[in-house]
């Protein structure tokens, strides 16, 4: 699957070092992007003659609490002309803000409302930031790793764990 | 709220006109589970749709990753509940992708089968309800009546019908039974033949194609862009399915075409899955043929149960080993890796990333439908009217098992 022949060298210039190309997992090769680089890095992956990563498949938020920068995002990329895959990692403090890639690719949208949901991450410039699987009064951040499996205890949530008293997700 | 909401009251030359909400679903047999659509209409005509989803969501992703990489099967299945082999068999490939191991060529073979059954199963499904959403019901009757067959196979294969966790890390759980080839190459047969009567029954019955026709186009750049894939992507003419592009278990082995179509309408999307429905007979039918004798599982018994089961008599070590795997289960090596599967609703992705431990740290499924059902919202796609919206979504053909995660 990993296409060795993929001119990734030439997207990385410009970035001036702030990009990084990791090849060490086994599926597909990895760029490492600060986020103030994350759109202007897409847009050219996206239109890059030689390139051409037209296809967003999938953004996934990670937590890696309790180690720091506690977020990170993970777009998974895919060339519908070359059949190439790529990952794009995009690493976040607490709390975490990223700027939107819809204006990249149209479905990021729903992505970037699902990864605000579950974990908190904001993203700048995206016109429609609410949540999408929980309900609007839900408190907390679901997928976030101290945030417990059972949930908190309320009313409709007898078996749930007792809430701290200090609000840590806010 | 589950009356017409007036928001607006506008007084034109012909006359007034009221923009209205309309609340639909989220219990409404053309929502195809609990989606609860927001309309917002001047009269018939649509002006934004809004779905609200999240009615089903179980917090998949979250159990996942306080269960160990065996007990997470039966939680895949529940994601696109039509058409479990698919979901087991992604989730497999990215376990076995970061353990680096594969399965046996004769389990290879049969979870290739498994899947593309289940892509009949799933695709009958919506063969069947996308015409009866826009008022043809016979279609369902028959395409339910030939789903049973397929219900019945996956039952004699695995003992379930519907949430068969027929995969292992490594394999599959157990050989085909006795007679179950003769019975998968009768039932091609006969289906071969079926397929041709939904077509007979529908693509001419004007009432049918008024409702689908040129209804919800969507051009091959927007459904890129929208993220489409599956079926949905190819009726827009782009050709590309992951079977071929990047096969993975035997689907290099075997010759099958990919359906594409032109126009991306409602109806393309319909008559793809139709289309691909005699593909996977092809692939089934020589998956039969092609299939070797031998193992089902890898032999390590680290990770995979043992096959023989009087060794579990027999064999302290085997004892040992089975009861490790049982109560620990296994360990994978820290990484991660993203798998990419044709299911039968488009890319069906599973990231998984681990720490090293028998739980994974993260696994994030990318699901289809949940991707597709967004192109719902999209102002570029040709719908207008209220009854639109119902083909619209019958031909994107989401599963909300799977949208909801």
């Amino acid at each position: 699957m990993v296409a060795d022949d993929m001119p990734l060298a030439a997207v990385l210039q410009p970035f001036d070092q702030r990009v990084s190309l990791d090849h060490s997992a086994a599926d597909m090769p990895c760029l490492l992007v600060p986020p103030a680089d994350l759109v202007a890095l897409c847009t050219q992956l996206r239109d890059d003659p030689a390139l051409r990563f037209d296809f967003l498949s999938d953004i996934c938020a990670v937590d890696i609490f309790p180690k720091t920068p506690r977020f990170m995002l993970v777009y998974h990329l895919f060339s519908v002309p070359h059949k190439w895959r790529l990952r794009v990692k995009c690493c976040l403090g607490d709390p975490a803000t990223a700027p939107t890639v819809i204006p990249v690719w149209t479905t990021a949208n729903w992505h970037e409302r699902e990864a605000y949901d579950m974990y908190g991450i904001h993203f700048d410039g995206h016109p429609d930031l609410r949540r999408i699987y929980m309900w609007d009064g839900f408190d907390g951040f679901p997928m976030r790793r101290d945030f417990p499996l059972r949930g908190y205890r309320d009313d409709y949530n007898p078996m749930g764990v007792e809430r701290p008293p200090e609000e840590g997700a806010g | 709220m589950t009356e017409a909401t007036v928001i607006n009251e506008v007084t034109t030359d012909t006359g007034l006109s009221r923009e209205v909400l309309l609340n639909l679903g989220p219990q409404h047999p053309s929502t195809h589970g609990v989606l609860r659509l927001l309309l917002q209409m001047d009269g018939e005509i649509i002006e934004r749709v809004e779905p609200h989803i999240g009615l089903l969501h179980r917090g998949t992703e979250k159990l996942f990753e306080s269960f160990t990489y065996t007990q997470i099967f039966p939680l895949t299945d529940r994601l696109d509940y039509l058409c479990p082999p698919s979901n087991n068999l992604g989730y497999a490939l990215a376990v076995e992708g970061l353990l680096g191991i594969k399965a046996p060529e004769r389990a290879q073979y049969i979870r290739v089968i498994m899947a593309e059954l289940s892509r009949i199963s799933g695709h009958l499904l919506i063969t069947g309800a996308l015409p009866m959403d826009v008022g043809a019901m016979t279609s369902l009757l028959y395409t339910m009546r030939d789903r049973e067959m397929v219900m019945d196979l996956m039952e004699m294969i695995s003992g379930v019908r519907m949430h068969t966790s027929f995969c292992r890390v490594g394999g599959v759980r157990e050989d085909l039974p006795e007679g179950a080839e003769a019975r998968i190459l009768e039932f091609c047969d006969i289906f071969a033949a079926r397929i041709s009567d939904y077509e007979t029954l529908l693509e001419n019955n004007r009432i049918f194609l008024a409702r689908v026709e040129n209804i919800g186009n969507i051009t091959g750049e927007d459904a890129i862009a929208l993220g489409l894939s599956g079926p949905n992507l190819r009726a827009s003419g782009v050709d590309w399915d992951i079977r071929r592009d990047e096969p993975y278990e035997i689907y290099g082995q075997v010759e099958f075409d990919v359906i594409t179509r032109q126009d991306g309408d409602c109806y393309d999307r319909w008559k793809c899955r139709v289309d691909e429905m005699r593909e996977s007979l092809r692939i089934i039918r020589q998956c039969i043929g092609q299939m070797p004798k031998g193992d089902i599982l890898i032999d390590d018994p680290k990770i995979a149960f043992p096959v023989d089961k009087d060794l579990l008599a027999h064999s302290m070590e085997t004892h040992i080993h089975h009861f490790l795997l049982s109560a620990n289960g296994f360990k994978v090596p820290a990484g991660e890796f993203y798998s990419a599967t044709e299911a039968p609703k488009g890319e069906l992705g599973y990231y998984l990333i681990s720490d090293g431990s028998e739980k994974p740290f993260r696994l994030k499924v990318r699901a289809p439908s949940f991707v597709n059902l967004q192109a719902l919202t999209e102002r570029t796609t040709n719908i207008k009217y209220l009854a639109d919206v119902i083909a619209m979504l019958g031909s994107l053909d989401p599963v909300m098992g799977e949208v909801d995660k």
